[in-house]
């Protein structure tokens, strides 16, 4: 029988907190990546802007600029700041589960 | 008493500062000039730094109406370029350099001067205009594309520092 702190461990991170593996993000960890960031409920817009980085980087391997966000994403660019004001691209990666985006816009 | 120096002694492994703000200064009209500032207040606002941004002299031509959407490299005068001056001051030049640059930035998703300086705004940098330089220039806030705050004084500009990382390029 499995012990059932096993399955509530919590994933591995790096220094920063970003997810080792995407793979092993589910919703409830990316509401306590949120929480341990200053986002104390994920509203449906902040749900939009995870799951566009989310999708986009599992689809192409990058995550995308910060204007493909503020373009692509349904969420306009002032928006996005108010939503994640410590850092759009950076926190909706995170909170997502996939790497640190590394592009300078 | 050995407790009490060892307590004495500077931590040396205590984390630096983290930068919360930076202020700056674009000086320079020229499409190399502009755009390493632009891709700086962006990047700190990227990672929650506040991010202030005063434009001087040429550098005023990011935010000029009319004038933003015509930013060009230099061809001339600038050995970054690798050709001979007397080719890169052949009419048209300018321009193919320009759109090669552009183009190539296009890939990366740099967005052109004038929609760069329109992200920056929506991304809660600030942006300021120059006093001297546009009292220099016979101009007033009209010129100016909308998203420009203020134009100030260069000690208003220090106060508006305070407590930032003033950056001029």
């Amino acid at each position: 029988m499995t012990a059932p702190e096993m399955t509530t461990l919590p994933p591995e991170t790096d220094v920063e907190g970003f997810l080792l593996d995407p793979q092993q993000w589910n919703e409830r960890i990316a509401a306590d990546i949120a929480h341990v960031n200053g986002i104390d409920a994920l509203t449906d817009r902040h749900w939009l802007v995870v799951r566009f980085m989310r999708d986009t980087f599992l689809r192409t391997g990058a995550a995308p600029s910060i204007r493909a966000l503020g373009k692509e994403s349904g969420v306009p660019v002032k928006e996005l700041y108010e939503l994640f004001p410590k850092g759009p691209a950076k926190l909706a990666a995170k909170i997502g589960g996939i790497p640190k985006p590394r592009g300078c816009i | 008493m050995t407790a009490t120096l060892h307590e004495l002694t500077p931590r040396v492994d205590a984390a630096p500062e983290p930068i919360t703000k930076v202020c700056i200064v674009i000086s320079k009209g020229s499409l190399e000039g502009i755009y390493p500032g632009l891709i700086m207040a962006n990047g700190a606002r990227m990672e929650g730094i506040e991010a202030d941004v005063f434009f001087t002299f040429f550098g005023l031509d990011a935010i000029r109406k009319g004038r933003n959407t015509k930013i060009k490299v230099a061809t001339v005068g600038n050995p970054g370029m690798h050709m001979p001056t007397f080719l890169g001051s052949i009419p048209g030049m300018s321009a193919l350099a320009t759109k090669m640059m552009s183009r190539q930035m296009e890939k990366l998703d740099i967005p052109p001067v004038a929609e760069f300086v329109e992200l920056i705004s929506d991304s809660g940098g600030k942006l300021y205009g120059c006093k001297a330089t546009v009292e220099m220039f016979g101009l007033s806030l009209d010129d100016f594309v909308p998203q420009v705050d203020e134009i100030i004084t260069v000690g208003e500009f220090y106060e508006k520092s305070a407590g930032a990382q003033i950056i001029f390029t």
